[in-house]
């Protein structure tokens, strides 16, 4: 219980600093990017920003990642920043329902963000109007040993044969095709994602997370049957329900598993960790039902100006700042992800190269992701249901109806 | 003219005042108390259960369910487990009483530096809770945790306890016990040191050793300690949300919520924010503890009395 208390402690410090805070020309941040390289990364765009615009002094309130998902509610409610950042899909439905974000279609029309930012309008739209502008976005694939890859002369599998035939390569010479770490739930939805979008393609998966198909259809039923045939040939590392993403990262490290269904930010650790260009690999997800085109996943974060904001001239004047291709390139630069603005350069990185290849040739979609796609509860029960199955396959229809029922429930 | 009527007015009150001061100056002296345990505990308990009857996600309006949220619960599978795994919380978490009593007897001796082996058995229930769900997740890690270290040299298999839905409550359980003995053996240290010695001698003449001493004469002057003890293993039994969080998420799939941890989920965690349904289930365990509570109440009341 100690941890609630303190968070909202936490929360109502922040609300007293902001109420003593917000005078004119003063502009009011709050982030939760308190990781090092997002950390590095707003202080330097607050730094050109306050530079730029010599009237405006910004406060940065900078959150640990977790609490701000709880501050987040109360600060919009009770005191509210000029700006803060979120994320897209569903986690900001709640928000702009409640009339806690402003629409920013303003912004987008005077700095030709329709045109710049155009592959993330259809995720900044809710009901016809944009809540907000993104900064940036990451590519998920699949992370893989290079090295053990060329040492058992494994090709790049392009498709499913080829993939679950390096699987068998791979655990022929005792390596686990996949490393994952599932005690948080979110990898597995990761996975599920992908088969899903494979298997079914990009309509069908967003028509899923939007609650239209029931979760006890054949087509979901067909998604399964091909995570089972994952299952069934030993693709993913034993007891990965007691770990989380980043105790999976060691197995791979140490070459006890070649692959890693992951977002770009695995990167770094990995990186840290001793891999390089040489043994660190990335490629798309191969395709599943042939014919169906290849639709990615890339989260998107964004930067929004709350309803009860007081300097909302200046929050705009940021949102443009944030909005431009050299500010986007250099902010990418740091955060090691993709820039939104299309005129933006992608740093010189094997990684973020190839994300940017592979996303700016998608034509079939991109999703945010399970948690970002689906509304909180069905994440929830979904994310759980996958990780059940991936430990229990056999009680498959047992939590499919369970998942019917809790879409029954959530999307009446 | 107005001096006049103040001194009658101040008559009047003081003559009130004498009249009535015996039955109002308790009162008077409870007012804070009563003020407090208003504002922080019956108001809180009669929210909770009014918000129990809304849909409300904490944000927007609320919308009045009636006892939809209680229906739901009672068809909620994951409320099941939550409740199942509170009762074997309780049940084994009593075991930490006669763990804390055994240390408690084996340290109550004078030897040389007594005071530090006493002070490092009391160390586990000095850490932070936190410390000790991560301490015990590695020990249970079934790559490296010093558990399966230990399993594998004997060539069995290694266990995976946290990911495995049948032992993980146990697992938690276990990590639980480590600082709540620690507690409850401080407890009998502080009643072992007020026991009659007259007692102990009158018993020793008459030939007790052994388990009837214990039994006999021991145990029956540590009766308020034990009664503490129970009061607080079972309120930590039912509390137990640090260990959860930390060690499992409430995971695999769920498997080791306790009410109180799910409530938080349901209420306020990531994918949360059912603030009704949540409610729901603190209501839940209210009713629980409440029986408890009443117990616990009359047996104060009753000691009073026969005091």
């Amino acid at each position: 219980m100690s941890n609630i208390i303190k968070k909202s402690l936490g929360a109502l410090a922040f609300g007293m600093m902001l109420t003593t805070s917000a005078l004119a020309g003063e502009l009011v941040i709050n982030t939760d990017t308190s990781d090092p390289a997002p950390k590095a990364a707003f202080e330097a765009v607050i730094a050109g920003f306050e530079a730029e615009n010599p009237d405006v002094t910004v406060t940065w309130n900078l959150f640990d990642h977790e609490g701000y998902k709880t501050s987040i509610r109360n600060f919009l409610t009770a005191d509210a920043p000029d700006l803060a950042n979120w994320y897209a899909g569903n986690r900001m439905l709640p928000y702009v329902n409640a009339g806690l974000f402003e629409p920013v279609d303003d912004v987008w029309e005077e700095n030709g963000l329709n045109e710049s930012l155009a592959s993330a309008v259809d995720s900044m739209t809710i009901d016809g109007q944009k809540w907000g502008v993104p900064y940036t976005y990451y590519q998920w694939g699949v992370y893989y040993r290079k090295d053990i890859f060329e040492d058992l002369g494994i090709e790049i599998p392009t498709n499913w044969e080829e993939f679950l035939a390096a699987g068998a390569t791979l655990n022929e010479n005792d390596v686990t095709p996949i490393t994952i770490g599932t005690k948080f739930l979110w990898t597995a939805g990761g996975v599920f994602d992908y088969l899903n979008l494979r298997t079914n393609g990009y309509d069908f998966h967003m028509a899923l997370t939007r609650g239209e198909i029931a979760w006890t259809d054949d087509r979901v039923r067909a998604t399964m049957a091909n995570w089972k045939t994952l299952l069934d040939a030993d693709f993913f590392i034993e007891n990965h329900a007691a770990y989380s993403w980043q105790e999976a990262l060691p197995a791979m490290v140490r070459g006890d598993a070649a692959m890693y269904v992951m977002g770009n930010f695995a990167v770094a650790p990995l990186k840290e960790a001793g891999l390089t260009d040489d043994t660190l690999g990335f490629f798309q997800f191969p395709e599943i039902t042939p014919g169906i085109p290849l639709a990615e996943e890339a989260p998107t974060d964004i930067i929004h100006i709350p309803a009860n904001a007081r300097n909302k001239v200046d929050a705009r004047r940021f949102l443009a700042y944030i909005a431009r291709a050299d500010v986007q390139s250099q902010i990418n630069e740091t955060l090691g992800q993709l820039p939104i603005n299309v005129n933006s350069t992608v740093a010189d990185d094997k990684f973020l190269q190839a994300g940017q290849a592979m996303l700016s040739s998608t034509t079939a979609g991109i999703a945010q992701f399970f948690d970002r796609d689906a509304p909180a509860e069905m994440a929830k029960a979904g994310m759980e249901g996958f990780q059940e199955f991936m430990v229990k396959p056999e009680r498959l229809d047992a939590i499919l109806e369970r998942l019917e029922k809790v879409r029954e429930r959530v999307y009446k | 003219m107005s001096l006049l009527r103040f001194e009658e007015k101040m008559t009047a009150v003081t003559r009130f005042w004498k009249e009535n001061q015996l039955g109002l100056a308790p009162w008077l002296f409870l007012a804070p108390g009563i003020f407090m345990f208003l504002l922080y505990v019956i108001i809180p308990i009669t929210q909770s259960m009014s918000i129990s009857l809304y849909e409300w996600d904490g944000l927007g309006q609320k919308e009045f369910i009636g006892f939809a949220n209680y229906v739901e619960l009672m068809d909620d599978e994951a409320f099941y487990t939550s409740l199942k795994n509170n009762v074997i919380w309780l049940v084994l978490y009593m075991l930490a009483i006669p763990g804390g009593l055994f240390v408690a007897l084996f340290l109550n001796q004078t030897v040389r530096g007594i005071r530090i082996y006493k002070s490092l058995f009391f160390f586990p229930f000095v850490m932070s809770q936190v410390v000790v769900g991560l301490v015990f997740s590695w020990f249970y890690d079934p790559n490296f945790g010093l558990m399966n270290v230990i399993i594998t040299s004997f060539g069995f298999e290694p266990i995976a306890v946290l990911a495995d839905e049948r032992l993980v409550t146990y697992g938690i359980i276990i990590a639980g016990l480590w600082p709540q003995t620690a507690y409850c053996m401080i407890l009998f240290l502080t009643g072992l040191n007020a026991i009659s010695t007259e007692q102990i001698e009158a018993a020793r003449l008459d030939n007790a050793k052994g388990w009837r001493m214990l039994w006999y004469v021991i145990l029956p002057q540590l009766r308020p300690a034990t009664f503490i003890a129970i009061v607080v293993t079972v309120i930590g039994a039912l509390r137990s949300f640090d260990l959860v969080s930390i060690m499992t998420d409430g995971g695999p799939w769920g498997s080791s919520r306790v009410l109180a941890f799910y409530m938080y989920e349901k209420a306020f965690s990531e994918y949360g924010f059912r603030m009704g349904y949540g409610a729901a289930i603190s209501v839940v365990l209210f009713g629980i503890m409440m029986i408890y509570i009443t117990w616990v109440l009359y047996r104060m009341y009753r000691d009073e009395r026969g005091a």
